[in-house]
């Protein structure tokens, strides 16, 4: 009788905690980030800056601060001198919508767009000097949305026509951003050919990860645009953004819609997705989890301390001085000891001697 | 103006005993004035150029950090406060000035982006501060300052004098790098207009707008910080913040072809109200050629004028005060309208004194000729130059080639300081003072050997071409008009930037074009192609042999056909002899 209350008083403790583990995943993040990367270069590849472009747009109108984003795009489009609109880019036939804007800040740009510098935004390891709008500053509570796109193949993916980063290495460094805590959540979109071959080998737990093709199949382009003369979208993300401009902040669409995004019918290849990472139920994670914000606003009441501010003559610089100009002595270099160059011919020059007239005469120099 | 104390209150409540402070002490002034100078070009096109400064009594290098900032921008005041800095200008710009057409810019610049920073006295490792300066300044004009490395910076030791107050000079503290590469596009523009008070809300600079200033042949935007002198006698300095958006629109591209301008034509806005923490903000057309109206009309007709000496010509000025609601008129909102009556007639264009052009000369892909030519259309002075070469390490100069020849005549230079270059360490430094006799042509060549790079080392698009800086020409130019020594007095913005020492002389700075020049680039496909052929001729050559060394024959009955297999099958049912 007392063993079979003390068994149900310990299967009530395990459920209890199972409960709070499940809450504690579904208790949620507290600020949400975006790394959106266009890796490729040309301006025959427009559409890839289109595409990163355009879910740049989504993610800053549903609430992302431009703080909260790191934006790279390995070429200029918008101000190429063959654009014949220039600080413009399109995404739609007929120059319907503009996602360039007025207000872009783009953090990595032209040849900073490297696998190296890439995976050192996602793992944190970044050289001290580096500035605050460059770095992913996330922490454990921190949803990540990671947008990638270009050229690609069976599991790489080419960064400016000349290095690559292969699945292998994107999923350690998913795996050292979760062993340093650096995610709650992390939701990866790929828009290149064969994309759902980069998220086969994932192996860290909470990333959802999205294709827009499978393993062996082409992501085919959109739609050209006869006075710009090159392809504007990728289908995908062409489809992608028309689904995320009927999401506003509030919108309580879930992954699952998200999932339904560009079928075979509109994208010719098969978008995949993985989500057996994922420990909550897509249906239940809205979009707006990992494309919208969560912000925390601060209000304080304190009063700020004002500091209070304080005798010679100085007057300007003459700009061309000729006459000091000429007569100006020559620096006193600093004395720098010989280098090895120099160090090596003297101990040539002396050996040759000592070996050429003997060592007597050694004595006389030391 | 008193200052008044705040209170210290803590959490229960006001203490009984408080009483509030005066203590008449001036609060810490700054000031703000945003001006726009219309200057209409000769070839049709049109040249517009915004000033926005701010000026501020401030110590930023004193041990109790600045903290309340209300015009001046917090971003700039803590870098020069972190970074001990005590000039710092920096421009971005696309396109290239074209001088012989467009006469010379109010402030110039060389195309992409230049950076020139003087270091206070106090700092020990200036290498170390401006690595530092470069990175956190590529997070706040978004652009790739951070190449900016000890491959491209130099260190001048006569040009780029202090723009500002200073003690001495001594140019252990200046560092000079320009990357001619960078693109200028919106997401400079962006944090470039948040720097300023009013934004991009209100003002003269709701006129930015993107789509209308990169479509055009020429643009530049720059932040210059310097301390300057309060008044005449300078006995006090305080911070100056200047922030200027030059921009050359095109009749053709811009214009559509009609010589017809207005503020809607160029930016596609109207003004409706001056920044409302400007002290003065005002518009500037410059109708110096056109003193009775007979080859441009002017619309709203302002009876202010104004006349300056800029550029060591007096120009004339029709002047618009934003701050008066007269300018606005009945429709609250003010669209200068510049119209031209005829196409002839127009008055010649007074050719600038000063300019300079380079480019490479030679074929291969081995060596090369640096030519810088720099001409001096003054009919009977002449005036030295200081030039500035600054070359990366991959051009190997040899100096021993180095000529100046004026008028077909050797010209030897009164001072030259060159600093050789050290392979992927320094670039080339050659600073050269050139007297320029009146009216003449002077032509500066130098040899170079192209090197041949690490392949790791080559851009991503190593076709494109390597690009060598601009040369920097100094010169004090003789003036047709005697110039105004006294800094202080109120001039317009755009003609007091540069201090004037003496009155028959003016100091300008001109860029020549940057070069593009190719090196020999390997061919990055190789591999791949020696792979792909000795492959093939390892699959033909040696599999074929390997085939008639192994290959055995086995002879084999053929399967026999449908009809054939039946009738067997019948046939040894029958127990009669099969087909073959």
């Amino acid at each position: 009788m007392l063993a079979a209350i003390i068994m149900l008083i310990f299967i009530c403790f395990c459920v209890h905690f199972q409960n709070t583990a499940g809450q504690f995943f579904s208790s949620g993040h507290t600020n949400n980030w975006a790394v959106l990367v266009c890796t490729s270069r040309f301006w025959f590849n427009y559409r890839h800056v289109a595409n990163t472009l355009s879910v740049y747009r989504s993610v800053k109108r549903l609430g992302i601060p431009d703080s909260h984003i790191v934006l790279m795009l390995a070429d200029d489009m918008a101000c190429n001198h063959r654009n014949p609109k220039p600080a413009t880019v399109f995404s739609h036939r007929n120059m319907e919508l503009n996602v360039y804007g007025d207000d872009v800040e783009v953090d990595y740009r032209g040849y900073e767009v490297t696998v190296e510098n890439f995976l050192r935004v996602l793992t944190g390891r970044l050289p001290p000097s580096t500035p605050r709008s460059k770095r992913l500053l996330s922490d454990d509570r921190s949803n990540i949305l990671i947008y990638l796109t270009g050229h690609g193949g069976n599991g790489f993916l080419k960064f400016q026509d000349s290095e690559e980063i292969s699945n292998v290495e994107l999923a350690d460094a998913f795996e050292q951003m979760w062993q340093k805590r650096r995610y709650n959540e992390l939701l990866f979109i790929i828009d290149t050919c064969q994309g759902a071959s980069m998220y086969e080998r994932f192996y860290s737990p909470n990333i959802m990860a999205l294709a827009s093709s499978q393993v062996g199949e082409d992501s085919l382009s959109h739609q050209p645009d006869l006075a710009i003369g090159v392809h504007l979208m990728d289908r995908y993300t062409f489809y992608l953004l028309e689904f995320l401009e009927d999401i506003h902040p509030a919108s309580k669409s879930n992954m699952n819609d998200l999932f339904k995004v560009c079928p075979k019918s509109q994208c010719v290849s098969t978008p995949g997705h993985r989500t057996d990472l994922f420990l909550r139920d897509p249906g239940s994670v809205l979009i707006t989890d990992f494309f919208g914000s969560v912000r925390k606003v601060e209000i304080t009441m304190e009063q700020p301390y004002l500091l209070k501010v304080q005798e010679k003559t100085y007057s300007y610089v003459d700009q061309l001085p000729v006459s000091e100009i000429i007569h100006q002595k020559p620096k006193q270099k600093d004395w720098h000891p010989p280098d090895g160059f120099i160090l090596g011919l003297w101990t040539l020059i002396l050996l040759v001697f000592f070996k050429t007239y003997g060592i007597k005469h050694l004595k006389h120099i030391f | 103006t008193f200052y008044i104390e705040p209170l210290k209150i803590n959490k229960l409540g006001v203490r009984a005993s408080d009483t509030f402070v005066l203590t008449p002490t001036p609060q810490p002034k700054d000031d703000f004035q945003e001006e726009l100078v219309i200057r209409p070009l000769h070839s049709g096109d049109i040249y517009a150029s915004f000033q926005f400064r701010t000026l501020w009594e401030t110590d930023f290098m004193r041990e109790n950090k600045v903290s309340h900032y209300r015009l001046f921008p917090k971003s700039l005041g803590q870098v020069i406060s972190k970074f001990s800095v005590r000039e710092l200008h920096i421009s971005f710009t696309q396109g290239y000035w074209r001088t012989m057409q467009w006469g010379q810019p109010f402030l110039p610049s060389p195309p992409g982006a230049e950076l020139w920073v003087w270091f206070q006295d106090s700092v020990t490792d200036v290498d170390a501060a401006w690595k530092e300066l470069t990175n956190v300044l590529s997070g706040i004009f978004c652009a790739s300052l951070n190449f900016i490395d000890s491959t491209n910076t130099v260190q001048p030791s006569a040009s780029f004098k202090p723009l500002g107050i200073v003690n001495e000079t001594d140019h252990r503290f200046l560092r000079y790098a320009t990357l001619p590469r960078e693109i200028v596009c919106t997401e400079n523009l962006t944090p470039w207009k948040k720097l300023l008070p009013c934004g991009s809300k209100a003002g003269l600079a709701v006129l930015l707008k993107s789509e209308k200033l990169f479509h055009s042949s020429f643009f530049s935007q720059t932040v210059h910080i310097r301390p300057v002198c309060q008044d005449r006698e300078c006995k006090t300095t305080s911070w100056e913040l200047r922030q200027t958006l030059n921009v050359v629109f095109d009749l053709h591209t811009s214009g559509q072809g009609k010589r017809e301008w207005s503020l809607f034509k160029m930016f596609s806005r109207t003004l409706t109200e001056a920044c409302p923490l400007a002290s003065s903000s005002k518009i500037y057309i410059d109708v110096t050629d056109n003193p009775q109206e007979e080859y441009f009309e002017l619309s709203p007709a302002t009876p202010l004028l104004s006349q300056a000496v800029v550029l060591g010509d007096r120009r004339t000025f029709s002047v618009y005060d934003l701050t008066q609601q007269v300018t606005f008129g009945t429709v609250r909102s003010l669209n200068l309208l510049i119209r031209w009556k005829s196409t002839e007639g127009e008055c010649s264009m007074l050719r600038p004194l000063l300019h300079a052009e380079r480019y490479v000369a030679g074929y291969g892909l081995q060596t090369g000729e640096i030519h810088t030519v720099m001409y001096n259309n003054h009919p009977f002075r002449s005036f030295p130059v200081l030039l500035l070469d600054s070359v990366p390490w991959y051009l190997r100069l040899y100096i021993h080639t180095l000529t100046v020849t004026s008028k077909g005549k050797d010209n030897t230079p009164s001072y030259i300081h060159y600093q050789p270059s050290k392979d992927r360490m320094r670039p080339h430094l050659l600073e050269m003072l050139v007297q320029l006799p009146p009216h003449s042509v002077t032509e500066v060549t130098v040899q170079f050997e192209r090197a041949l790079l690490k392949w790791t080392e080559y851009t991503p698009d190593p076709n494109h071409g390597f690009y060598v800086g601009s040369s920097v020409i100094s010169a004090l130019v003789p003036s047709s008009v005697a110039m105004d020594t006294n800094i202080t007095q109120e001039q317009p913005l755009f003609s007091s930037f540069f201090p004037c020492k003496e009155e028959s002389s003016y100091f300008v700075r001109v860029y020549t074009e940057p070069l593009l020049v190719n090196l020999p680039t390997p061919d990055f496909s190789m591999p791949y192609n020696v792979i792909c052929l000795t492959c093939t001729v390892v699959a033909v050559g040696y599999g074929s042999l390997y085939n008639l060394l192994t290959r055995s024959f086995q002879i084999e009955e053929p399967n026999p056909r449908l009809a054939k297999k039946i009738a067997n099958f019948i046939r040894r049912i029958r127990g009669v002899p099969l087909l073959s």
